[in-house]
């Protein structure tokens, strides 16, 4: 959260906050596993789930992160693992962006490039903010974005200026998923207002440029989706929880 | 005694006979296929970039976002190389006696026959 007065957060903001870090990564991840063993091309395989895998690892240090903030004042303690597997989809905070079907592999890294951009931008912020504790995790996790960015962008430029059929595809993925994108800018009550206004500004510089790059024209007065960060979301996240959490709930405690 | 002489100029050697451990093809029945890249990377500890193992990739710049997702995720290394595999000239395992038995037994090439003194410390 970014603030001058850390004061004026409070103890709930944080934990809402984080959550919704924490989800926004973890489900992203959830998706982009679906591709392993499917991937177009063995090292691409291997490139998105080495992405999912660093995903998983940022959800993790939010998730311990929120799990401490709740564990001051309940009654009954929370870990990582029972904030990620038995929480329930209104529940959950994540941006409506990640929970999208993969489709096909130009959808898919579309996907990745306007969530990674986002991130970029947010984590930068988040390492110059008042919580300590989130500009850490930034710290570390910037690294990671910085090539989630440079990966996807690639990917984005190679297919848009590609085959006929592949900018033929890129144009359809962009139009299904450009309407998911505005939900990034839009401040929950527990956001700044002011600090997710000032990324949307970057964040369109950077997608116009690769966009152009690609020879994808950015859509225009598009109606923009919400609610995700709110616990309202499509109907893929259903089906996203259920095979995630299938395990745990149904051998509660199952470990390695 | 036969022994074959051609004359090669640079960029003469065809597609198919260059390196890599593939079997040889046509060009045209692999015009949906990525080029063959060869990886090398050099360790933490290391002074030499190692030959690691190869990769498919459409590009030099994707070539190496794949070795890196590929070869270096337990920490491999801080440097790679990629080339692509025609580019690499292998020798030729019939010439091998011609080649490496020769220097088996001419001892005197080797630079260990001086004394050197103790203030030398590191030749």
């Amino acid at each position: 959260m970014l603030s001058t007065n850390p004061q004026t957060i409070s103890i709930q903001q944080q934990i809402d906050y984080a959550l919704h870090l924490a989800d926004t990564t973890l489900i992203l991840a959830q998706c982009n596993a679906e591709w392993c063993a499917h991937g177009p091309i063995l090292e691409q395989d291997i490139a998105i789930t080495n992405i999912t895998l660093d995903l998983i690892g940022q959800s993790r240090n939010f998730y311990q992160y929120a799990a401490t903030l709740i564990n001051e004042t309940a009654s009954t303690p929370v870990t990582e693992d029972s904030l990620a597997y038995w929480r329930d989809e209104r529940a959950f905070k994540n941006l409506l962006l990640v929970e999208i079907p993969n489709g096909d592999w130009g959808r898919t890294v579309f996907r990745q490039f306007f969530f990674s951009v986002y991130q970029y931008l947010l984590l930068e912020k988040l390492q110059q903010g008042d919580d300590e504790t989130l500009a850490a995790i930034a710290a570390k996790s910037i690294k990671e974005t910085t090539y989630h960015v440079k990966w996807s962008s690639e990917w984005v430029i190679r297919l848009g200026d590609g085959t006929v059929d592949s900018h033929d595809r890129m144009e359809a993925a962009l139009a299904a998923i450009w309407s998911y994108t505005g939900e990034c800018f839009e401040a929950a009550e527990y956001e700044t207002e002011s600090h997710t206004r000032a990324l949307k500004d970057a964040w369109m510089l950077q997608v116009k440029e690769v966009l152009g790059e690609a020879t994808l024209t950015v859509p225009e007065n598009v109606y923009m989706h919400t609610g995700g960060k709110n616990g309202i979301h499509t109907e893929n996240l259903g089906f996203i929880l259920a095979e995630m959490q299938y395990l745990q709930r149904s051998n509660p405690g199952a470990e390695w | 005694m036969h022994i074959q002489i051609r004359k090669f100029y640079y960029g003469d050697i065809p597609e198919e006979k260059a390196g890599g451990a593939e079997a040889p093809q046509k060009a045209a029945a692999n015009e949906q296929e990525w080029p063959l890249w060869e990886v090398f990377i050099r360790s933490k500890q290391g002074l030499d970039h190692k030959h690691a193992g190869s990769l498919h990739a459409a590009d030099a710049a994707m070539a190496m976002e794949n070795a890196r997702d590929v070869y270096t995720r337990r920490q491999e290394g801080v440097s790679l190389w990629v080339v692509e595999s025609k580019y690499v000239h292998a020798s030729n395992p019939d010439d091998a006696e011609s080649l490496f038995e020769p220097a088996a037994d001419k001892i005197y090439r080797h630079p260990t026959f001086y004394d050197l003194p103790d203030a030398v410390k590191h030749m």
